[in-house]
């Protein structure tokens, strides 16, 4: 049975993953640097992810028969030795890693094709007819190019590294199987978010992939914190949904259609979308809301720091590296439109950086270490989109690959130690949170590797010379202060403004990383004298991945290094390869943005408002994260840290940020809160007491009628159906006659 | 497929089979045990079920008329006769017919415990009711089934129904029978006008759409058939028999109530409503109001599902809130809404229908539907708590599911003409999730706490073989919807040209009744066209009329 299948089966995927038609839009003639790109399987690549997924779910969907018996007879499943159980241990530990690893190679040979072709114009593969109503047409259709070759490259890469590293953190949970069909299947939908070639397509791995956060945050859904933390991710997500929907709908109503190609061609021809009108900035708006929603930005952050209810690595790689980029990808694929728009791009920079000072000073008095990371990533996406918003759209991307890097490292490291200090307090059933730092310290003496990598990621993210984050996020910053000297800026001292919070919050984040790492792993260790001997390095199925990001963060940042850093001392003096790499190398897609760029804004300036070339300031920043760090380190290893249960509350200002600016009870006291009401208002008084009883008033009247002739009611049916068929004879009689 | 279909004269006799056997199996159910009734029933069922799906096959997508037509005098002194026929807009109504009869009979095998026999020969005389409402082209044909159809389901309200089954038995009966009453009289009228055009008593749907009306006439008919009609979706404020229906019916009365019975509607919107009084249809008053009251019912009923106690009371508010896209996708008279309208239809009837089989399947274990009752469910029923999730999205329209395709296009239909209008009504999205989200997690989710929850059972065999169908198709449709809009595709299209052309005609004219005029509006009236034949008979006539 299985083998004369398999054939069949081999034809169906094999005809799935083959296109209907492979066209590069335009023709583009072959360039002197190669031929032109022929893409190599790329149904493949968002295949092979929902294969495991089917696998994986068949799989947990077998085993949860038998856990359910466990369950029911009052017990829980006895997992028993991994070896013992092939189907639910080994079989998704090969598959969930395995299918990531293949796509990845797929995805390999596609980015190393495209290095060597000209790529001018994107190709579109298409597959299928997705929906056709005769007015409006879109296919299931992938787009390859610059941006989503990177993007798979990102996706694929650190996910796969993200699934070796679960095989060693979830290897003895009950829902094993269950976790890796969760995790192949958010791949398939971000696949599908980054390569499909119309809005409508992103859109459906768009909320594919919060469907996917919502299951994995609330993985472990019989605790109800959790289960709520997933609900509560939706629901956010769904408002920022709401904006991408509308922006669609403006599209389709401006241009007819939502593929990518034919709208990115004509919004600069077309006389409906005027620079700076209000058609562009309303799509621009509706978009950003559904960004801020996706990746986490004010107002609707809030989603994301209860979302580390999910397993670590989960966190690592949906709530880091990948999923919440979403929103970045979202503007510097539509670079054009935003560019179009000065008061849309404005308020996407604005708004980053908003937020990126206001969730640093959140991490500075958080105790969780996923917290901390969590509101750093949130900083961290306000710095891309103050990158995509001020119309460096290389900037920001680059910046959301060089923080999937350092931010899946020290996500995965903090669940290294969360791990370690799981096993410790298993070991002595000891209740207390192995998650808060104040009952860490010391712990580099127990787990040295997850020590140096992870210090290595710190560094990044904190813009020490020469790792990733300095480059990415001083790139950024730079582009702030150039955008805002343009000949024609709109908003110049708005743009200063902007620059300098982006400075300062730079400055938060150096502080807040360098606290997390010394409550972490310096000073003495506060987990229990008892608990310490359990602490232990982790297995290398789970260190290896740290180390491989470790090595990433270092050189992450050197593919795209200013050509005025290079040359400098920072560069040592042209020593560092790769000279502005990414950002020629998306130039094809960022193009109409920077022609239309030029033509209303004219240059960017190449000095900071107050004075100062790109290699000053870029010297200046990394010299003043340094003496953050270093002043951090000798602060907080001053302080005198007690574990979590003596620790007294925090008062004051530190209060304040303790409880997140109490965002979530205004929130509840101000949305939440009076939505519910209003729905108990519609249902009690409305409906319940307005117009049913309307209706059984004229009920209560028609009785009183039918009182007077109820002596025709006797109860026979028959004598009814004769009445009734009477009547239905003399209506039709009188009508006829 | 099509030379099987063919070589068997499949679209000479399938529509009166489909219309007939179910009756026919009505005689067999009553003939046999009472303990094998039930047997007999599903299998017969699916038997009708396996026939309409020749339908797909055989129908032809490049036609906007009324295929695999028949027809016969009736009542010949009336006019009336026995004609059937099924276009792009009642195919997939026919088919989710017979296919959610079969699945809620396989449904009630354990639901339904007393008068097994008469249970489900009244299901099946309710198939052959609805079936009939779909593929009638007669409109007196269409009204005595419209009409049949109340009748098993108040006694299957009444009968299996739960403690205030008689309350809601009756609502249902007097809310839907107000409403058809008025429709009844509209449809007299138009007797009487079609007879005075034609000179011959007349039923005929094709005849009807040639009576030229002033626009003061189109209204008030307009508001005669749009109160039944509203009823039946039901439109707000009409809505309130609705929840308690839903909640007193037993299972596989909700399922047809939900999955096809509210259908019966939308459908007579699109198949009555827009094509006989179509400049009614067009005009501002009348469109803004069915937009409007489409949007209240989107808005209003997620928010007052959401706050429900009861599981079953909560999805039957949020049938109204689905219905409120398919309003919206029709009076916004574009290709793109009415026939994401019409998916809205179909994938409301399979996601609901799952639903209510899903909370039956819950009652059965629990005997109760309150979702404080449940808790952590997913630990002991995986399976089933899949498929309630899987149909749980659809129902909010994620991607990837029918439920999106179908309020995407209705949503994005609407913006084109009133794009006001739409951007509210996107806002149901996220009150989708507010309402949905909070039940799958106390039912699903959260802790296991109570031993009533824990001896839940997974889903059986049996129950797999309902919920497997209805979730693949949910995601079928959700990822390749262009075969089913193809199918639909002419016949909303001349629906929409009818009411343009038609409907500019007479708001053009003021007197519609001088003789010129009444040229005119015959003319504009040819679309959908009308047999050739029948053309032809009516211009002689008419030229008849005007050499008296």
């Amino acid at each position: 049975m299985t083998l004369a299948l398999r054939p069949s089966l081999v034809a169906a995927l094999a005809a799935l993953a083959l296109p209907a038609s492979v066209a590069a839009q335009g023709g583009a003639p072959a360039g002197e640097s190669g031929g032109a790109f022929t893409p190599f399987l790329p149904g493949m690549i968002v295949l092979l992810p929902l294969l495991g997924f089917l696998a994986n779910g068949a799989l947990a969907l077998a085993h949860g028969k038998k856990s359910a018996d466990a369950v029911r007879a009052g017990g829980e499943l006895d997992l028993g030795e991994r070896a013992q159980r092939p189907l639910t241990h080994t079989l998704p530990s090969l598959i969930g890693p395995g299918v990531l690893g293949l796509a990845f190679l797929i995805t390999l040979v596609n980015f190393s094709r495209a290095l060597g072709a000209s790529l001018e114009e994107p190709v579109v593969v298409h597959y299928w007819t997705w929906m056709a109503t005769g007015t409006f047409t879109v296919d299931a259709a992938l787009q390859l190019d610059q941006l989503s070759l990177l993007m798979m490259m990102i996706v694929t890469g650190v996910g796969f590294l993200i699934h070796v590293f679960s095989v060693g953190y979830m290897r003895d949970d009950a829902g094993y199987p269950r976790y890796f069909a969760y995790l192949n299947l958010f791949v398939f939908f971000m696949l599908v978010l980054v390569m499909g070639a119309s809005y409508a397509l992103m859109f459906v791995g768009w909320e594919g992939v919060g469907l996917c956060s919502y299951l994995l945050i609330g993985f472990w859904f019989g605790d109800k914190e959790k289960s709520d933390a997933g609900k509560k991710a939706f629901i956010v997500n769904r408002i920022g949904d709401f904006g991408f929907l509308v922006a669609m709908f403006l599209l389709y109503a401006t241009f007819g259609t939502l593929d990518f190609v034919p709208i990115f061609a004509d919004a600069q021809l077309t006389t409906s979308l005027v620079y700076g009108g209000g058609l562009v900035t309303a799509i621009t708006l509706f978009f950003f809301l559904g960004a801020a929603g996706k990746s986490a930005q004010i107002p609707l952050y809030v989603w994301l720091p209860d979302a580390m209810a999910g397993p670590t690595p989960v966190s690592a790689l949906i709530h880091a590296a990948t999923m919440v980029t979403a929103g970045v990808y979202l503007v510097a694929r539509s670079s054009v439109l935003f560019a179009l728009s000065p008061v849309g791009s404005a308020t996407v920079a604005g708004v980053g950086v908003l937020t990126a000072l206001f969730a640093a000073t959140i991490a500075l008095q958080q105790y969780d270490i996923k917290k901390v990371l969590a509101y750093s990533t949130v900083s961290q996406l306000g710095y891309m989109f103050v990158g995509v918003g001020v119309g460096a759209y290389a900037a920001g991307v680059f910046h959301l690959m060089t923080h999937a890097f350092f931010k899946a490292l020290l996500f995965l490291g903090s669940g290294a130690v969360i791990h370690s200090m799981h096993h410790a307090y298993h070991h002595t059933h000891k209740h207390d949170d192995p998650q808060d730092m104040r009952n860490m310290g010391g712990l580099r003496a127990h787990m040295p590797i997850t020590w140096i990598t992870m210090w290595i990621g710190t560094l990044a993210i904190a813009g020490i010379w020469p790792l990733a984050g300095f480059f990415s996020k001083d790139e950024i910053i730079w582009q702030v202060a150039a955008f805002g000297g343009a000949v024609n800026a709109p908003y110049p001292l708005l743009y200063t403004l902007f620059w300098m919070t982006a400075l300062a919050a730079a400055m938060l984040t150096a502080f807040y990383m360098t606290r997390m790492m010394v409550m972490t792993f310096h000073g003495s260790n506060r987990t229990g004298a008892e608990e310490a001997k359990h602490l232990h390095e982790a297995p290398a199925v789970m260190w290896v991945p740290l180390a491989v990001l470790a090595v990433l963060s270092v050189f992450g940042g050197w593919i795209n290094v200013p050509e005025a850093l290079r040359t400098s001392f920072l560069g040592l003096g042209g020593a560092l390869p790769m000279s502005e790499w990414l950002h020629h190398w998306l130039e094809p897609v960022t193009a109409g943005a920077h022609e239309v760029q030029l033509e209303h804004l004219g240059e960017v300036a190449h000095a900071a408002p107050v004075g100062g070339g790109e290699v000053a300031w870029a010297a200046i920043s990394f010299l003043a994260a340094a003496a953050v760090v270093a002043a951090a380190f000798k602060v907080v290893g001053a302080q005198k840290t007690v574990p979590a249960h003596d620790a007294p509350a925090p008062t004051g200002f530190a209060n304040v940020l303790y409880n997140k600016y109490y965002v979530d009870e205004l929130y509840n006291w101000i949305v939440v809160q009076p939505i519910v009401r209003a729905s108990q208002f519609c249902w009690r008084v409305i409906d319940a007491t307005i117009i049913d009883g309307t209706v059984n008033a004229v009920g209560w009247v028609s009785k009183g009628v039918g009182w007077g002739v109820s002596m025709f009611q006797t109860g026979n049916v028959s004598t009814y159906a004769f009445v009734l068929t009477l009547g239905v004879l003399v209506i039709l009689g009188v009508s006829v006659f | 497929m099509t030379a099987l279909l063919d070589s068997i004269g499949y679209a000479n006799w399938v529509l009166h089979a489909l219309v007939w056997l179910p009756v026919l199996g009505m005689g067999l159910v009553l003939w046999a045990e009472e303990e094998r009734a039930k047997t007999v029933a599903f299998w017969w069922s699916l038997g009708v079920l396996v026939l309409s799906l020749g339908l797909w096959f055989a129908f032809d997508p490049a036609s906007a008329d009324f295929q695999m037509t028949s027809s016969a005098p009736w009542i010949e002194s009336w006019g009336v006769s026995y004609s059937l026929g099924v276009d792009g807009i009642s195919l997939f109504m026919v088919i989710l017919t017979t296919l959610s009869t079969s699945l809620a009979i396989l449904g009630s095998f354990n639901y339904i415990q007393s008068r097994e026999r008469a249970f489900y020969a009244l299901m099946l005389l309710l198939e052959a009711g609805v079936v009939g409402v779909f593929v009638a082209t007669d409109v007196f044909l269409f009204y005595v089934f419209f009409e049949l159809t109340l009748v098993p389901m108040y006694f299957i309200v009444g009968i299996w129904g739960g403690e205030r089954r008689i309350y809601a038995a009756i609502k249902f009966f007097l809310y839907t029978a107000f409403g058809s009453l008025l429709m009844l009289v509209g449809i007299l009228y138009l007797f009487w006008r079609a007879k005075g055009l034609l000179g011959a008593p007349t039923f005929s749907y094709e005849d009807f759409l040639l009576v030229p009306l002033s626009m003061t006439e189109q209204l008030w008919l307009f508001t005669a058939f749009a109160l039944a009609f509203s009823v039946k979706v039901p439109v707000f404020p009409l809505h309130t028999w609705l929840p308690d229906a839903h909640v007193e019916a037993p299972t596989p009365g909700s399922v047809i109530l939900a999955a096809v019975l509210l259908k019966m509607g939308t459908y007579g919107f699109l198949r009555f409503l827009l094509p006989f009084f179509p400049a009614a249809s067009q005009h501002p008053t009348v469109v803004t109001t069915m937009l409007v009251l489409g949007l209240v019912g989107i808005l209003y009923t997620a928010w007052v599902a959401a706050v429900q106690p009861d599981a079953k009371k909560l999805v039957a508010y949020t049938s109204v809130a689905h219905m409120g896209f398919v309003v919206l996708g029709i009076f916004a008279l574009t290709v793109n809404g009415l026939q994401g309208g019409l998916i809205v239809m179909i994938s409301h009837g399979l996601s609901t229908g799952a639903l209510f089989l899903l909370l039956g399947m819950l009652y059965e274990r629990r005997h109760t539907r309150k979702i404080d009752d449940f808790g952590g469910l997913a630990r002991v029923a995986p399976w089933l708590a899949t498929a309630f999730v899987i149909t749980a999205l659809a129902s909010i329209g994620l991607p990837g599911t029918s439920g999106f395709v179908g309020e995407f296009l209705a949503l994005l239909g609407t913006f084109e003409t009133h794009p006001t209008i739409a951007i509210l009504a996107t806002l149901g999205v996220i009150f989708a999730a507010y309402y949905m989200l909070p039940m799958v997690q106390k039912v699903f989710f959260n802790q296991l706490a109570t031993d009533e929850n824990r001896e839940v059972e997974d889903a059986s065999g049996r129950e797999l073989a309902i919920l497997a169908p209805l979730c693949a198709l949910m995601i079928w449709i959700g990822w390749n919807p262009t075969p089913f809009l193809e199918r639909m595709e002419p016949s909303v299209r001349a629906v929409i040209e009818r009411v343009e052309s038609a409907g500019a005609q007479v708001s053009a004219s003021a007197e519609p009744q001088t003789p010129q005029s009444l040229d005119e509006t015959v003319e504009a009236s040819s679309t959908p066209p009308p047999r050739r034949d029948r053309r032809r008979r009516v211009d002689s006539r008419r030229r008849r009329a005007r050499r008296d």
